[in-house]
C-alpha cells in the first residue's frame, strides 16, 4: 500500500461528482421555480432578465413590466426563501443527528417546533397581530431549547439520551399549552393551522432578509464543525481523550442549528421531514462522514425544498398545497425507497 | 513519564480508588493487574482526563494537555460500524489539528505508518463493523499510535486476541517503547503475559495498591491467591513466572478480606 492508496482508502471523501450534482440540482430547481407558476414565464426570458439585472449588463428579455414584477417580487424571493429554508432545515437536522449520535434527531426534536408553534399560536390568538408571528415563533423555539438543554443537563449530565428525553417532555408540554390556547380562541384556528402545515408564501424580499443573517451564521458554524462531528461519533469519553471539548462543541452546534431552525420556522411555518429525509438519504448514498453529509445536506436540502414548493403551487392550481404536506407526501415514500435499496444485504 | 500523586476517585461519596501515588518513567512499562473492580480502569481514566478525581496527574513537569500527552486505548471502544479503518485511525490525529484545520500530508503519513505497523493495510478500506474482534482491537491500537503521544495507556489491549495476536500486538508496543522511548501503562488479566512484558507490576485490589515491584516480586502465590480469590500456582520459568490458575477444591477458596 502506498501513501496515495492510504489517502484514497479514506471513506470520508466522495470525490467531486456528488457536490457538482448538488449544485446543478440547486440551479435547475431554481430555474424551474422562477419560471413555473400561475403565470408561466418563458425560461429564456427569465434568464435574460436576471442577467439584465446585473449592473452594467443590458439584455432585452422581452418580458412585460408585470412579468418582470412577478419575477423579481414574487417568484425569485420565494425561490430563494425556499432554498434557504430547505438548506437550513437539512443541515440543522444533520447536525443534531451528529451531535446527539441519534439518527432520529431532527430540528423538531428538542422542542424547537413545538415551542415555535406555541409562540405562533399566542401571536395569532392573543395579540391578533400576524406581524408578530415571526418574533413570537422565534422566541418560543429558542425558549423551548434553552429549557430542554437546562433540563437535560440537570437530570443526566452529559448524556445525549437525557437531552432527547427532555426535548420530548418540553415538546409535549408546549403542544398541550398550544392546544389549550387554540381551544380558547377557535376563531384563529384556521390561520394557525395553515402556519403549522408550512408555507413559503412571501411577497418581496423582507422574509429573505430577515432569515438570511441567521441562516448564514448558523450554516458557517455547522460547516466548520463537520470534522468534529465525526470525532464525536466515537463517544464522549474517547472524543474528549482526543482533546475535544465535547460539551462546548455540543453547545455550539446545538445553538447554531437551533437558531437557524427557529428563524426558518418563524418565517415558513413547520415544514417537517426535510431535516430527517435529506441527511439520511445522503448518508445512505454517500456514507457516514459528516464532512460529506453537512455540505451535501446544504445543497440537496435547498434543491429538495425548492422542488417541493414547485409541486405545492402547481399540483392543485389555482389553489396551493401546504408545502409541509408535499415534503411528507413525496419525501416519505422516496426515503423508504432509498432505505430499501441501500439497506439490502451488504 | 507520568506521575499520579494522591489520586482518589469517589462515586456518590463511595471511594473506588486511592489514594494512589505512582510514577512511571520514560520508556518504562508498568503493568496494572488485579481482580475485576480493583480500580485499574479508573486509574487509567484519571490519567486520560475523563474521570474527575482528587490529587494530580502530571506528565514530566507539566499538567496534562489532553490528547497530546497521552493516548488511550479504552477497554470497550466505541466503533461506528460504517466508519472505515483508515478514517478511524485518522481520528488519532485530532489533537494535532486546530478547530478549522484539515489533515496534512504528515498526518496521512503517520496514519499510514500506524496501519503498517499493526499489519492493517489490507483492511484500510474496510468498515469497522466488518472486522473481527482482533482486527478491531488492532485498529484501536493503531489509532492510539497515530496520536504520537509520549504516554500510551492500554486498557486490556489483548482482551479479544488469540495468543498469537496478543504476543504480536504486545511486541509492537514493546518495539515502539524502545524505538520512541514511550511510557506504557497496561491493564491486563493475563498475568503471565503481563509479567513477560512489563518492567514493573502494580497489583491493585479494592482501589488500593496491594503490591508493587518486579514481576518476580509481585507474581507470587500468596499475593495472587489473596487478591484474586482463586487457587493459583506459580511455575518459575527462565523468562519469568508462569501463572497457572487452579480449580477450587472443597472449601479451599480463600477469604480475600483475610
Amino acid at each position: 500500500m502506498t501513501q496515495e492508496a492510504a489517502t484514497e482508502a479514506r471513506s470520508a471523501r466522495v470525490g467531486w461528482i456528488p457536490p457538482v450534482v448538488g449544485v446543478v440540482a440547486v440551479l435547475v430547481a431554481a430555474a424551474i421555480g422562477a419560471t413555473v407558476g400561475a403565470a408561466d414565464l418563458d425560461p429564456g426570458s427569465v434568464v435574460k432578465e436576471i442577467v439584465d439585472a446585473i449592473p452594467g449588463v443590458v439584455v432585452d428579455s422581452g418580458l412585460t413590466e408585470v412579468e418582470t414584477n412577478i419575477l423579481f417580487e414574487i417568484r425569485l424571493p420565494r425561490v430563494v426563501l425556499g432554498a434557504i429554508v430547505g438548506a437550513v432545515l437539512a443541515v440543522a437536522g444533520a447536525s443534531y443527528q451528529g451531535v446527539f449520535r441519534n439518527a432520529l434527531a431532527d430540528p423538531f426534536l428538542l422542542g424547537v417546533a413545538a415551542g415555535a408553534g406555541l409562540g405562533a399560536t399566542v401571536a395569532f390568538s392573543v395579540t391578533g397581530d400576524s406581524g408578530l408571528l415571526a418574533p413570537f415563533a422565534f422566541v418560543g423555539g429558542m425558549t423551548a431549547v434553552v429549557v430542554t438543554y437546562a433540563l437535560g443537563r440537570s437530570v443526566g449530565g452529559r448524556s445525549a439520551t437525557s437531552l432527547i428525553l427532555a426535548g420530548v417532555a418540553v415538546a409535549a408540554f408546549a403542544t398541550a399549552v398550544q392546544t389549550y390556547v387554540l381551544q380558547q380562541n377557535v376563531a384563529t384556528l384556521r390561520e394557525v393551522y395553515s402556519w403549522i402545515l408550512g408555507r413559503l408564501v412571501t411577497v418581496g424580499w423582507r422574509d429573505v432578509w430577515e432569515l438570511a443573517p441567521y441562516a448564514a451564521v448558523a450554516t458557517v458554524v455547522l460547516f466548520a464543525s463537520r470534522r468534529l462531528l465525526d470525532v464525536l461519533s466515537i463517544g464522549d469519553d474517547e472524543a474528549s481523550a482526543l482533546g475535544i471539548n465535547v460539551s462546548r462543541v455540543r453547545l455550539v452546534v446545538v445553538v447554531a442549528a437551533t437558531l437557524a431552525t427557529a428563524a426558518a420556522v418563524s418565517v415558513s411555518g413547520l415544514i417537517g421531514f426535510v431535516g430527517i429525509i435529506v441527511p439520511h438519504t445522503i448518508r445512505l448514498l454517500f456514507g457516514w462522514s459528516y464532512r460529506v453529509i453537512i455540505p451535501l445536506s446544504i445543497l440537496f436540502g435547498a434543491a429538495f425544498l425548492m422542488l417541493a414548493d414547485i409541486a405545492a403551487r402547481t399540483l392543485t392550481t389555482p389553489a396551493e398545497l401546504p408545502i409541509g404536506v408535499v415534503t411528507a407526501f413525496f419525501g416519505a415514500p422516496f426515503f423508504l425507497l432509498v432505505l430499501r435499496t441501500m439497506r439490502g444485504p451488504t | 513519564m507520568i506521575t499520579w500523586r494522591d489520586v482518589e476517585v469517589a462515586y456518590d461519596g463511595r471511594k473506588v480508588l486511592g489514594p494512589v501515588s505512582v510514577e512511571v518513567g520514560d520508556g518504562e512499562w508498568l503493568g496494572l493487574i488485579g481482580p475485576n473492580g480493583a480500580g485499574k480502569t479508573t486509574l487509567i481514566k484519571t490519567a486520560v482526563g475523563v474521570t474527575p478525581h482528587q490529587g494530580t496527574v502530571s506528565f514530566g513537569d507539566r499538567e496534562r494537555r489532553r490528547g497530546l500527552d497521552v493516548a488511550w486505548m479504552p477497554q470497550r471502544p466505541h466503533l461506528p460500524d460504517e466508519m472505515g479503518v483508515t478514517d478511524y485511525v485518522m481520528l488519532g490525529r485530532t489533537p494535532h489539528l486546530g478547530y478549522l484545520a484539515a489533515e496534512t500530508k504528515h498526518d496521512v503519513e503517520t496514519v499510514y505508518a500506524a496501519l503498517e505497523r499493526l499489519d492493517l493495510t489490507d483492511f484500510a478500506r474496510r468498515p469497522l463493523g466488518t472486522l473481527s474482534g482482533g482486527e478491531a482491537q488492532r485498529a484501536v491500537l493503531a489509532r492510539a499510535l497515530a496520536q504520537e503521544a509520549p504516554v500510551l495507556l492500554l486498557d486490556e489491549p489483548t482482551a479479544s486476541l488469540d495468543v498469537g495476536h496478543a504476543v504480536e500486538v504486545l511486541d509492537v508496543v514493546d518495539e515502539l517503547r524502545k524505538d520512541e522511548g514511550l511510557t506504557v501503562v497496561t491493564a491486563a488479566h493475563d498475568l503471565t503475559l503481563a509479567g513477560r512484558f512489563a518492567d514493573r507490576l502494580l497489583l491493585m485490589s479494592g482501589g488500593m495498591i496491594a503490591a508493587a515491584g518486579s514481576p518476580g516480586e509481585v507474581l507470587t502465590e500468596s499475593n495472587l491467591t489473596a487478591h484474586y480469590g482463586a487457587g493459583i500456582r506459580i511455575i518459575e520459568d527462565r523468562d519469568g513466572p508462569i501463572v497457572v490458575p487452579m480449580r477450587h477444591q472443597g472449601n479451599e477458596r480463600p477469604d480475600p478480606t483475610n
